[in-house]
């Protein structure tokens, strides 16, 4: 019998890395215009706000000013509400992914099957994307969530039960619903078109080796969404992290600090204070902050993506 | 190791018709192989067997059982498919264990089951591999190893070897007839090309159009295909087609005249035939000679040397084309002109409605079989 063993080609990345480094050197002068515009388009700002966040600087009182040292920083870092801030951050942030991704998974799932009237379903599920944030806020707290003239204080009461005050009583989760609603479209048309990717025949060799439902979905749908998961959560993450628009709208931060996350934060010492010096010191703060979750979001995502 | 039976089989979608009434026994043991052009529904016809596609109507037997509404899992079948369909997130061996997993197979086991069919197809020492760090011709021992591993009453393939190149085509071949002879299986394999059909089948299965033209053993199939389409399809080169007329008709041959004015008898049982007939001279590039005093005259218009062979593509006195197998070592060149002798013998006669005419005697290896020797292990 012929021989049965063929050599396998070893994955050439001697090549391409060699090949990426050359074209490094070519290319340098070209991509320099857009990196240097790039790069001053960001140290400007951030200079700015460093340079700010070490002085006295208030709006309302002209007379103080000068060098402030760490004192902007200690102020905040000793403050309360700056922990909370934090805090209500991260909680936004991470139960939105987690309900934008886990729903939204299973909704691709459910919009890839074929049934009557699929593309308008698609579109309706897509729909609040594009509302704008301070729009869709309004919505829900005007028209959903108020317990007198809201929906489902409409509900509860035909119901029999009292109305919930949804941002009186849970500002921060209600917060996170909204926020939810919006960002679920985004996960969903990612989700969408990745399940679609998957290879018909790959599915069909599952059906064939037993694979019910359930086992196709673990074993073999969900590792195919590994990829595009990660990246909606990397570009959730980044601008859950920056969500101001809902919060402004519908429980302005509180109950007292209840639903303040760091853009608000800032937004309060900046604006409502006048306290530029302090806001500034958040500022960076917050940028510290999004920085050390993007370098583990980056690095686990680009080892998944690498993959 | 059974029987499939598949009676009056159809598929339709919506109001188009695309396999339009089957009837076909594949016995135990038997490599069999549904070959035709794209499009004459032998893909479809696999699936249909192995439940990923319904069967509109019809019945579909495994060992004398009707197994129309078994889900796929259940029928006993394992498939391979053309594009392999490797899970790409798992190794080769939870590839391969993939099925005995979701079967609940307990872990030694499993583990004990993979390596047997990794063994059986020299994958021992790529178990931890992905599937992306393969060759193509491992993830198609890999595909293959995960239809093994199942035991399956009837190995299903489709098209497997279609991404490979040419070279490693011919070892996989080799390697599948080897692996039907060691697994003693049902094996039932779709490709539209006549060479993996004939090197490999027990029994040849022609479709066209969604209808068996014809089911045989290779040389059956060769040399007596039952309609010009057969006799088109099996071969390569293409077989000749020449028109003709019936002059005389004896009980030993049926003697015609090619437009040429050559004629010639042909050891065919006229039947129906009359003289004054029109039918059509089917001969195959092969079964032609340069000689001297032919019956053929026409002009070389390319030459495909191959080394051992040279086909002629000649263009005749008429203008019509004709393939013709040479020595290689011919030095005949383009524009020459060349005198072509055929053989009577070998020559196949088709009636005005394409459907051959049946010769005088059957060829001695017409129904040879090629089953499996020695039982699986």
């Amino acid at each position: 019998m012929a021989s049965t063993t063929t050599a396998a080609p070893v994955p050439g990345t001697s090549t391409t890395v060699g090949g990426r480094s050359q074209r490094n050197v070519k290319t340098l002068p070209l991509v320099a215009p857009s990196v240097v515009i790039l790069f001053l388009w960001m140290i400007v700002p951030l200079a700015m706000t460093l340079w700010f966040s070490f002085q006295y600087y208030n709006l309302l009182d002209p007379t103080v000013g000068g060098f402030a040292g760490f004192e902007n920083y200690t102020f905040l870092l000793t403050d309360p509400s700056l922990w909370t801030a934090m805090i209500n951050t991260i909680f936004l942030v991470f139960w939105v992914l987690v309900i934008t991704v886990g729903l939204g998974t299973l909704l691709a799932v459910l919009f890839d099957q074929d049934f009557y009237g699929r593309s308008i379903a698609r579109l309706l599920a897509i729909a609040p994307f594009f509302v704008m944030p301070t729009v869709s806020a309004l919505v829900w707290k005007n028209m959903l969530m108020h317990p007198v003239n809201g929906l489902f204080a409409f509900f509860t009461r035909s119901l029999g039960l009292p109305a919930i005050d949804f941002f009186g009583s849970f500002p921060l989760t209600s917060v996170i619903i909204i926020v939810a609603w919006q960002w679920l479209p985004f996960a969903l048309l990612i989700l969408l078109t990745a399940i679609q990717s998957l290879d018909s025949e790959q599915k069909e060799a599952a059906r064939m080796d037993g694979a019910g439902p359930f086992s196709m979905f673990f074993f073999i749908i969900l590792p195919h969404l590994g990829r595009a998961i990660s990246v909606v959560i990397m570009i959730e993450t980044i601008f859950l992290l920056s969500v101001f628009a809902e919060i402004y709208v519908t429980t302005s931060g509180g109950p007292g600090l209840a639903s303040t996350n760091l853009a608000f934060l800032i937004y309060l010492r900046a604006l409502r204070e006048y306290d530029v010096g302090g806001a500034s010191a958040a500022g960076v703060i917050a940028v510290i902050l999004a920085n050390i979750v993007a370098v583990f979001l980056v690095r686990s995502i680009a080892k998944n993506i690498a993959d | 190791m059974s029987t499939i039976v598949l009676k009056g089989i159809q598929k339709n979608y919506g109001a188009v018709q695309v396999i339009k009434g089957i009837d076909l026994s594949i016995d135990d043991r038997e490599f069999c192989v549904f070959v035709g052009p794209s499009g004459c529904g032998k893909s479809t016809l696999l699936r249909m067997i192995a439940g990923l596609e319904e069967i509109t109507a019809g019945d579909l037997m495994i060992d004398g059982q009707r197994i129309n509404d078994v889900p796929p899992s259940e029928r006993g079948l394992a498939m391979v498919f053309q594009s392999y369909a490797l899970y790409p997130h798992m190794s080769v061996a939870d590839n391969m264990g993939f099925s005995l997993r979701l079967a609940g197979v307990p872990k030694e086991e499993r583990r004990a089951k993979v390596a047997e069919a990794a063994r059986i197809l020299h994958l021992d020492n790529l178990l931890d591999r992905k599937p992306k760090e393969l060759s193509g011709g491992q993830r198609q021992r890999v595909a293959i190893g995960r239809a093994i591993v199942r035991k399956p009453k009837v190995f299903l393939f489709d098209e497997p070897l279609s991404n490979l190149d040419a070279s490693l085509r011919v070892q996989m071949r080799i390697e599948l007839a080897r692996l039907h002879d060691e697994l003693a299986a049902t094996m039932i394999y779709v490709t539209h090309d006549q060479i993996e059909a004939m090197t490999m089948a027990d029994k040849i299965v022609v479709l066209q159009s969604g209808i068996v033209e014809q089911a045989g053993t290779p040389l059956e199939l060769y040399h007596h295909p039952r309609n010009q389409f057969v006799a088109g399809f099996i071969g390569s080169p293409k077989m000749n087609f020449l028109p003709a007329k019936v002059t005389a008709v004896t009980d030993t041959a049926t003697t015609i005249a090619l437009p040429s004015g050559a004629s010639l008898d042909i050891p065919v049982r006229a039947g129906g035939q009359k003289v004054g007939y029109a039918v059509t001279l089917g001969v195959r590039p092969e079964h032609m000679r340069l000689a001297g005093e032919g019956e053929l005259l026409g002009e070389v218009m390319v030459v495909e040397r191959l080394g051992g062979e040279t086909f002629l593509y000649t263009q005749l006195n008429d203008g019509t084309m004709l393939i013709v197998q040479a020595d290689g070592e011919i030095p005949t060149g383009v524009h020459e002109r060349i005198s072509i002798k055929l053989d009577p013998a070998a020559c196949h006669l088709f009636d005005g409605e394409g459907l051959a005419i049946e010769r005088m005697e059957r060829h001695p290896l017409a129904n040879l079989r090629r089953l499996p020797t020695r039982k699986a292990s």
